[in-house]
C-alpha cells in the first residue's frame, strides 16, 4: 500500500509561500497565505478503498467485543504518559496514519495524576484489578489533582456537591477542554517548537520572580520536556517529527501524533482536536500539484485518520457515564467557516472529513462541527446538510458570532467552547442547577430532596400562592450564594489541576501567554424560566409536605412557556442568563486572571440533573429529566421548530460566551418530499437560524420507530448516531433512561 | 363513542372577514408547500373524512378566535426567514370555512411581506368566493379525497362534484395546483380509482391547467389519539398504512400520464 510516490523535495515549506508565518509560529497565517477554498460540490469525492474497509471491518470486531464488555482492555500496570506504551497497531499491513494511546487498540490507559480513585473504580467496575504497585505510588509519594481539590474544599462547597445544585465538577478527572496547536508540529517540526520554548523561557530570566511567574517558568520546561517526549514517542513508529512534514501523509501523521501525545498524558473531559482540515488541505493541494497523490489516496489519508480518533478512549467510572453518557471523548473538529477577508475556509478535505461518515458509516466521534454563515458556499451547505440528513453526527455553530469574538482560527473544545487555537484555553467548570437554586429560594435553603438544610441563612417562603416580586427577592439572593460558591470551587479545582496534573503537550502547543476563560455554566434554564413565567403569568399553589417543605406545585391558568417565540417567556430566560453571568462575573477571584464566562449546556446529564430536582413550578414532576442544554421543555414548543430555534437564538451570546446548546430532531420525511427539498430546506433554516443569532444546533434526523427498534435490538444498530446538547453518541451505549429521554423528546414530525 | 353526521353544507360557515378562528399555528412546516412554511391550521371543517388526522380541528370553536392583527403578528416574526426559505400555508380544518377572513389575512400578507402564500384545500366552498379571493393565493393545494362520487360520499359526508368544479375553476383562472390525494389501504387504493383520477388531472393539465404535481400521501395512524380523546369511532383503527413499494406504484400511475408525482 504504497499511497505517494516518495519525490523528495529541497526543503519541506518548497512550494508555500513566503510570509511571516516562515519567521514565527504562525499556522494562521501558513493558512491564509496557502489555502484553496472549495466552492463546488460533493461530486469529486471517492468511496472507501478496499483496504479501508477491511481496516474498519477488522476493528469493528473489536468495537462488538468492546461494546459487549464494556471496556475491552486495561493497561493497569503502565501509569500512561507520552512514552509509557510501545507502538500499537489495529493491522500494521494495513494502517496508513499509525499511532495508538496504548500498545493496543481499545486498550485504556491509566491517568491517575487527576485522580486515582477515578483510575481504580473504573477498572473495578469494568471487571479489571487495580495495580498495588501503582495504588501505592498514588497513595503514599504523588498526590493527585483530587487531593488537592478534596484538601482545600469547605464544607459550603460539600455540601451543592452533595445536593446536586452544582454538578459534574472536574474534581475527580481531567478537566480537559484544552486545544493544543497540534498542526504546529506538521509546519514546524519538534526542533523549531522546542527553540520557540526555549526563547519564551529565557526571555523571563530577568522579570520578578513571584509565585506566579516561577510557576510559568516551571511550565515551559515541562512543556519543553514534553516536546522532547513526543519526539520519543514518535521514533517508537519509526517516525522523525524534528523537522516539518513533506508531504501530505507526513502533515496528517505529525498532526495526529501530536494529538495522540495529548490523549497518551491526559484523561480530559473534552479532548478537541481544533482545526485540522483545511490546514492539511494545503498539503494535499501541494500533493496534488506534484502528481504524487490521487483523490482516492488522499480520501483514504483522511478515512484513516479518523479510525484513528473514532478510537480515542478513557478509563471511567459509572457515575461519570451517567453524567456523560456513551463514552464520549469530544474529538471535536470544527469544518467550514468564513475567513477574516469574507473567503470561506471549507477546502476540498473539510469535504473528505465529513465523507468519512459515509465510507466508515456514522459515528459519534470526531464530534465534527460545522461552523455555519450564511455566506458559506451552496455546495458545502449542501452536502453538509445532506450528511446531516442521512447520519445525524453533525453540530453546527454560528461562525458570524464567534468570528467577531475568536477570529478564524478558533476550534471547539467539547461541544460549543470556542477558543483561538494554541492563544486560549479554558478552566472547564460543569454547571450550576438553576432550577435547583429556585427551589432553594423557595423551601429557603433546604433541599427538597433530602430536606437537608444546604444554604444556611434563608427564610423560606410561606405564602399558599406563589408571589412572584417575592420569589424574585429571594431567588436573587440564592443565585448570589450560588454563584459565589460555584466559583470558590472552579478556583479550588483549577489550581489545584495546574499543580498536580498539568497538560504538558497541549500547554507545549500554546503560545506562552494567552488567555484563559473560567467556563461556568447553567443547568435547567427552560424549566427555571417556564417556572417563573408560571409564577408571573398563572397562579402556582405551593403544597407543601408534614415538614413544611414545598414538594409540589398546582398551577392554575396558562402560562407562555419557552420555546414559541414569546418575548413573555423568553426575556425571562434571557434575564435569567444575563443575571447568573453578571453574579458570577461578580466574584473577587478568578485564578489565574481567567475570564469568566458561561454556557448553557447539559450533555446527557440532563437526565441526572432532573434526577436530583424536586417538582418545579412549572408543572415538571420531580425526577423528570431537565431538556438538554437551552432546549424548551419537551412538549412545550408547540408551534414547531422554528419557534423553538427562535425563542433560543434570544439567549444572549455576549452572556454566554461558552456557548448555547440547542438540539431539535425532525423525521427526514418531514423536511421535504424529496432528497433534494429535504437538503435545501435545512439548509435554509440554518441560515435563517444564524441570522437570528441562534449559536448552536444538533441536527438529529431519525424516526423514532427505528430508534424504538434500536432500544430491543441494539445489535442491529452499531453505529446508529444521535446528537445530543452538543455531542453525538452511539444510541446504544446510552443507559435506557437516556434512551427513553432522547425519544420523548419533541419529534418535529408534522401534523 | 358516537358517529358523526356531516353538517349541512353553509350551516356552519364563518362569514366574517374581521376576525377568525385559529387552531394552531405550526413554524417549521416543510411538506405543506414549497420550501418552509409557517402554516394556519384554522377551525372548523365541513367533511368528516374517515381519515382525517385532526378532527380537533372540525369546528369552529376548536380553535381561538383572532383578529386580523393577531394573524399578521404570528407570521410577522418569521417574515425574513420565509421570503428566503418558504412561505405561508393556510390549512387546517378547511380555511375556506373562514374565506372571507382568511381572504383578508392573505391579501394583508401578501402586501406587508410579499410572501408566497399556498391554500391547502378540499374545494367544496369554492363558489362562496368570487375569483379575485384568489389573487393573493400563489398555489392551491387541491385535496382531490377520491374519484368516484359514491365513494367521495362515503368516505368524507359531502359530495365530490364541488371539488371538481374548484379544480376546473383553479385551471380557469391559471393558477399554479398540486393534487393531494392521501392513499388509505382499502379506501382509495384501487387501481381503477388512482387511473380514474390520474386521467382525471391529467385532463386538468391537458386544457392548459398548471399542475405543478401530484403529491400522494400515505395514510398513518398519527391521529388514533385524537379520534379517542374526543370519544368518536374511528372506523380506520386497524387499517394498514401503505407500504412505501405501494404508494411509489401509485405515485407511477400519475407519472404514466406525464405528470409529476411525489
Amino acid at each position: 500500500m504504497n499511497v505517494q510516490n516518495d519525490i523528495p523535495l529541497d526543503h519541506p515549506w518548497d512550494g508555500f509561500s513566503d510570509g511571516s508565518w516562515r519567521n514565527a509560529i504562525d499556522v494562521r497565517g501558513f493558512i491564509q497565505e496557502n489555502y484553496t477554498p472549495y466552492l463546488g460540490d460533493a461530486s469529486f469525492l471517492a468511496g472507501p478503498t478496499d483496504r479501508t474497509r477491511k481496516l474498519w471491518d477488522e476493528l469493528s470486531d473489536l468495537l462488538k467485543k468492546e461494546r459487549e464488555a464494556g471496556v475491552l482492555d486495561v493497561s493497569a500496570d503502565t501509569p500512561s504518559s507520552i512514552t509509557a506504551h510501545d507502538a500499537g497497531y489495529i493491522d500494521r499491513d494495513l494502517e496508513i496514519i499509525v499511532g495508538l494511546q496504548t500498545d493496543a487498540p481499545l486498550k485504556r490507559a491509566i491517568m491517575p495524576n487527576g485522580g486515582l480513585r477515578m483510575v481504580e473504580v473504573g477498572m473495578k467496575a469494568y471487571g479489571f484489578k487495580p495495580d498495588p504497585v501503582v495504588h501505592e505510588i498514588w497513595t503514599k509519594y504523588r498526590k493527585s489533582h483530587n487531593q488537592g481539590v478534596f484538601d482545600v474544599y469547605s464544607p459550603d462547597i460539600m455540601a451543592a456537591r452533595r445536593s446536586g445544585v452544582i454538578t459534574g465538577l472536574p474534581d475527580a478527572y481531567g478537566r480537559g477542554r484544552i486545544i493544543g496547536d497540534y498542526r504546529r508540529v506538521a509546519l514546524y517540526g519538534i526542533d523549531a517548537l522546542k527553540e520557540r520554548k526555549k526563547a519564551e523561557f529565557h526571555e523571563l530570566d530577568d522579570a520578578v520572580f513571584d509565585e506566579a511567574m516561577l510557576r510559568t517558568r516551571e511550565e515551559l520546561q515541562e512543556q519543553f520536556r514534553a516536546l522532547g517526549e513526543l519526539h520519543e514517542m514518535g521514533l517508537k513508529y519509526g517516525i522523525d517529527l524534528a523537522k516539518p512534514a513533506r508531504t501530505a501523509r507526513e502533515a496528517i501523521q505529525f498532526t495526529y501524533l501530536a494529538y495522540l501525545a495529548a490523549v497518551k498524558e491526559q484523561n480530559g473531559a473534552a479532548m478537541s482536536l481544533g482545526r485540522i482540515s483545511t490546514f492539511l488541505d494545503i498539503y494535499i493541494e501541494r500533493d496534488f500539484a506534484r502528481g504524487t497523490l490521487t483523490e482516492e489516496a488522499a480520501q483514504e489519508m483522511i478515512d484513516d485518520l479518523v479510525i484513528k480518533l473514532r478510537i480515542v478512549r478513557f478509563l471511567r467510572t459509572p457515575e461519570y457515564d451517567e453524567l456523560f453518557s456513551g463514552d464520549p471523548t469530544w474529538v471535536t473538529e470544527v469544518i467550514g467557516g468564513i475567513g477574516l477577508d469574507g473567503r470561506p475556509l471549507c477546502s476540498k478535505t473539510s469535504m473528505r472529513v465529513l465523507q468519512t461518515l459515509y465510507n466508515l458509516g456514522p459515528a459519534p466521534e470526531p464530534n465534527l462541527t460545522v461552523l455555519w454563515s450564511d455566506r458559506l458556499p451552496e455546495g458545502f451547505k449542501h452536502f453538509c446538510t445532506k450528511v446531516s440528513k442521512d447520519t445525524s453526527a453533525i453540530q453546527y455553530e454560528n461562525d458570524d458570532l464567534m468570528r467577531e469574538k475568536w477570529g478564524d482560527d478558533y476550534g471547539i473544545a467539547c461541544c460549543v467552547s470556542a477558543m483561538a487555537i494554541g492563544k486560549q484555553m479554558q478552566f472547564f467548570g460543569a454547571r450550576a442547577n438553576l432550577a435547583k437554586a429556585l427551589l432553594y429560594a423557595i423551601n429557603g435553603g433546604v433541599d427538597e430532596k433530602s430536606g437537608k438544610l444546604v444554604v444556611e441563612g434563608f427564610e423560606p417562603i410561606t405564602a399558599e400562592v406563589l408571589d412572584y416580586d417575592e420569589v424574585m427577592a429571594k431567588f436573587d439572593k440564592t443565585m448570589d450564594w450560588l454563584a459565589k460558591t460555584y466559583v470558590k470551587a472552579l478556583n479550588c479545582i483549577h489550581y489545584m489541576h495546574d499543580k498536580y496534573a498539568y497538560e504538558r503537550i497541549e500547554m507545549a502547543l500554546h503560545d506562552r501567554d494567552i488567555l484563559r476563560t473560567m467556563a461556568c455554566g447553567i443547568a435547567g434554564l427552560s424549566i427555571t424560566a417556564d417556572s417563573l413565567s408560571a409564577i408571573k403569568h398563572a397562579k402556582v399553589e405551593v403544597i407543601r409536605n408534614d415538614d413544611g417543605l414545598a414538594v409540589d406545585y398546582r398551577i392554575t391558568g396558562d402560562y407562555p412557556a419557552f420555546g414559541n417565540n414569546d418575548d413573555r417567556v423568553d426575556g425571562i430566560a434571557a434575564w435569567l442568563t444575563e443575571t447568573f453571568m453578571s453574579k458570577v462575573a461578580a466574584q473577587p477571584y478568578f485564578y489565574r486572571d481567567s475570564v469568566p464566562t458561561q454556557s448553557i449546556l447539559t450533555i446527557t446529564s440532563n437526565v441526572v440533573y432532573g434526577k436530583k430536582t424536586g417538582c418545579t413550578p412549572c408543572g415538571r414532576r420531580a425526577g423528570e429529566p431537565f431538556a438538554p442544554g437551552a432546549n424548551p421543555m419537551n412538549g412545550r414548543d408547540t408551534k414547531g421548530f422554528v419557534a423553538a430555534g427562535a425563542s433560543v437564538a434570544k439567549l444572549p451570546y455576549d452572556y454566554a460566551q461558552d456557548g448555547i446548546s440547542w438540539t431539535a430532531s425532525a423525521t427526514p420525511t418531514s423536511m421535504g418530499h424529496t432528497e433534494d427539498e429535504q437538503v435545501r430546506n435545512l439548509s435554509n433554516c440554518l441560515d435563517g437560524f444564524t441570522r437570528a443569532g441562534g449559536f448552536h444546533v444538533n441536527v438529529n434526523m431519525l424516526t423514532k420507530d427505528v430508534l424504538v427498534d434500536a432500544m430491543d435490538h441494539p445489535e442491529k444498530y452499531p453505529q446508529l448516531t444521535v446528537r445530543v446538547s452538543g455531542y453525538a453518541v452511539n444510541f446504544v451505549k446510552l443507559t435506557r433512561e437516556q434512551q427513553l429521554d432522547v425519544i420523548s423528546r419533541t419529534f418535529h414530525a408534522t401534523m | 363513542m358516537t358517529t358523526q353526521h356531516a353538517p349541512a353544507p353553509g350551516h356552519d360557515i364563518h362569514r366574517h372577514d374581521n376576525h377568525g378562528f385559529l387552531h394552531s399555528v405550526e413554524t417549521g412546516a416543510a411538506v405543506d408547500g414549497p420550501g418552509m412554511r409557517f402554516v394556519y391550521f384554522m377551525a372548523g371543517c365541513l367533511f368528516r373524512c374517515l381519515y382525517c388526522h385532526n378532527p380537533d380541528t372540525w369546528k369552529l370553536h376548536n380553535g381561538r378566535r383572532v383578529e386580523l392583527e393577531d394573524m399578521l403578528a404570528e407570521v410577522a416574526p418569521y417574515a425574513g426567514f420565509l421570503n428566503f426559505a418558504g412561505g405561508v400555508t393556510f390549512s387546517g380544518g378547511e380555511p375556506m370555512m373562514q374565506a372571507a377572513f382568511v381572504g383578508r389575512v392573505a391579501a394583508e400578507i401578501k402586501a406587508r411581506h410579499g410572501l408566497h402564500i399556498a391554500l391547502d384545500t378540499q374545494g367544496f366552498l369554492h363558489h362562496t368566493v368570487p375569483d379575485d379571493w384568489f389573487d393573493p393565493i400563489d398555489l392551491v393545494m387541491l385535496d382531490i379525497k377520491h374519484i368516484d362520487p359514491a365513494r367521495y360520499l362515503e368516505l368524507t359526508s359531502q359530495p365530490l362534484q364541488p371539488t371538481l368544479d374548484c379544480a376546473e375553476r383553479l385551471v380557469r383562472l391559471g393558477k399554479p395546483l398540486r393534487i393531494r390525494y392521501v392513499l388509505v389501504p382499502g379506501w382509495t387504493d384501487a387501481q381503477a380509482d388512482v387511473e380514474g383520477l390520474a386521467d382525471y388531472v391529467a385532463g386538468l393539465k391537458a386544457q392548459g391547467g398548471d399542475v405543478e404535481m401530484v403529491e400522494v400521501l400515505p395514510f398513518h395512524q398519527m391521529g388514533t389519539s385524537k379520534w379517542d380523546k374526543l370519544g368518536l369511532e374511528y372506523r380506520l383503527r386497524d387499517t394498514p398504512t401503505p407500504t412505501p413499494e405501494g404508494t411509489e406504484a401509485v405515485r407511477d400511475i400519475f407519472r404514466a400520464r406525464g405528470l409529476v408525482a411525489t
